[in-house]
């Protein structure tokens, strides 16, 4: 599982909880998500999401 | 063929390249910037501090990379002194650049309080990343904060500050933070939230002196209180930077007027993010830039796009208490319907046919926010 961060905002997917507000189900991979998806605080594209690296201590 | 020339590499301007090359691959593109042109999250300006981020950290790319990403020319630490809307030029620093079509990205000037002492200009406003970085100089071996403005930047910082172990002091002329956003019973909550992180509440009163004192300034309020500070932020609100617009003879109001299609009063000349008034909307956050640069670089790429605006909640950066507001548009009347229990306030602005025209949610009712918003009609349909 990973996590994806706005590189405008700063919102946060992880992968293992999902969005399920938004019905995206906790354990959806980044790439299932569909392409017209935008971030829910800021309204940036998927296509401008980066990848973060998890800390093993979380 | 001439250039699509940007001034500006905010948020907006970078925003409007972006989508533009994502249309558009080959024409020319120019953006000219006044600071240094690093690409940066702006929201994260208010909440990086107890993140212990540096301004370099925050800067996720540099000039070079945004001119390989663009496939642009960018002229930092540039300043444009003029339009001719007539012979469609810019002049910057002496040199007459010809645009094809222009973007007006400026942004906003912190509003400065109209504050006596002789300490006033030593007041701090964060507004960019070079702002971040004085702040964070400041802030080296400082202890006592006093935020001026109790509104969504300062309501951020006092809960970063506190967070990050200051000692934060805010001082607001209304009876409850967010006061323009919030039903009063969700801002006392917000209140006693940051009050139990550590701030401190001067509210009903304002900052009227900053003095030098032996050991930092001494803020004095219109109520008689004096507080000692290491740092003053000041918070209160942003103008639209609309002089280089007016000097050309472009028209502005509260912002640089354009129409549904970001266009302004000149031909080929463009205006969004936060110098712009859209059909009369001046709306400086994040969701309304990315809808405007979207239809914007369609309109540059030759498909000429109207903005539309859905309702746009806005995310209260304060962890100490969630909030998501959906402000009611200005004009719709109505009134709040507010609840309180253990999942935190849930307010829901109705008119009086019982449409919903706006929110504010706190704490676990923040999980609300996509299904309410989608009952909301549109802010520009």
């Amino acid at each position: 599982m990973k996590k994806w961060q706005c590189v405008v905002c700063g919102f946060i997917y992880d992968e293992a909880k999902g969005l399920p507000e938004e019905g995206i189900a906790p354990g959806t991979r980044w790439g299932d998500i569909p392409e017209n998806w935008a971030c829910p605080d800021c309204g940036v594209a998927k296509s401008d999401f980066e990848m973060i690296e998890i800390s093993d201590a979380a | 063929m001439h250039s699509i020339v940007i001034i500006g590499t905010g948020l907006a301007g970078y925003t409007t390249a972006r989508e533009l090359r994502k249309l558009d691959k080959d024409t020319p593109l120019t953006l000219v910037s006044a600071d240094d042109g690093r690409f940066y999250s702006k929201p994260m300006l208010s909440n990086a501090f107890a993140q212990g981020k540096t301004a370099e950290q925050l800067a996720t790319q540099d000039v070079a990379q945004m001119q390989a990403q663009l496939n642009a020319t960018i002229l930092a630490h540039t300043r444009v002194n003029s339009i001719d809307t007539a012979r469609h030029t810019v002049t910057c620093d002496g040199k007459t650049l010809p645009y094809s079509k222009l973007v007006l990205a400026l942004g906003a000037d912190p509003i400065r309080a109209p504050l006596a002492g002789d300490a006033a200009d030593q007041v701090l406003t964060v507004n960019d990343l070079a702002d971040y970085a004085r702040l964070r100089k400041a802030l080296e071996g400082a202890k006592r904060i006093v935020i001026i403005g109790a509104g969504l930047i300062g309501c951020e910082f006092a809960n970063d500050l506190c967070t990050a172990g200051f000692s934060v002091h805010v001082v607001d002329p209304n009876p409850a933070p967010l006061n323009r956003l919030l039903p009063e019973a969700a801002g006392a909550q917000l209140r006693a939230a940051l009050g139990r992180t550590g701030a401190e509440w001067h509210a009903n009163t304002k900052a009227v002196s900053v003095n030098r004192a032996h050991n930092g300034y001494l803020v004095t309020l219109a109520d008689g209180a004096a507080l000692e500070a290491d740092v003053v932020l000041s918070a209160i609100g942003l103008k639209p930077r609309v002089l280089l617009a007016q000097q050309a003879g472009i028209k502005i109001n509260r912002g640089i007027v354009t129409d549904r299609y970001l266009q302004t009063s000149a031909p080929d000349v463009y205006a969004l993010g936060d110098c712009a008034e859209v059909e009369g909307l001046v709306l400086p956050f994040v969701m309304p830039i990315m809808h405007a640069a979207r239809a914007l670089a369609r309109t540059l790429a030759g498909t000429p796009a109207p903005v539309v605006y859905p309702a746009m909640p806005v995310v209260v950066k304060t962890p100490a208490y969630p909030i998501v507001v959906s402000p009611p548009p200005a004009g719709i009347s109505g009134a709040w319907q507010v609840t309180e229990g253990e999942e935190g306030v849930r307010a829901l602005f109705y008119d009086a046919q019982q449409h919903l025209h706006g929110f504010a949610l706190t704490g676990k009712s923040t999980s609300e926010k996509a299904a309410l918003t989608q009952q909301i009609p549109p802010l520009l349909g």
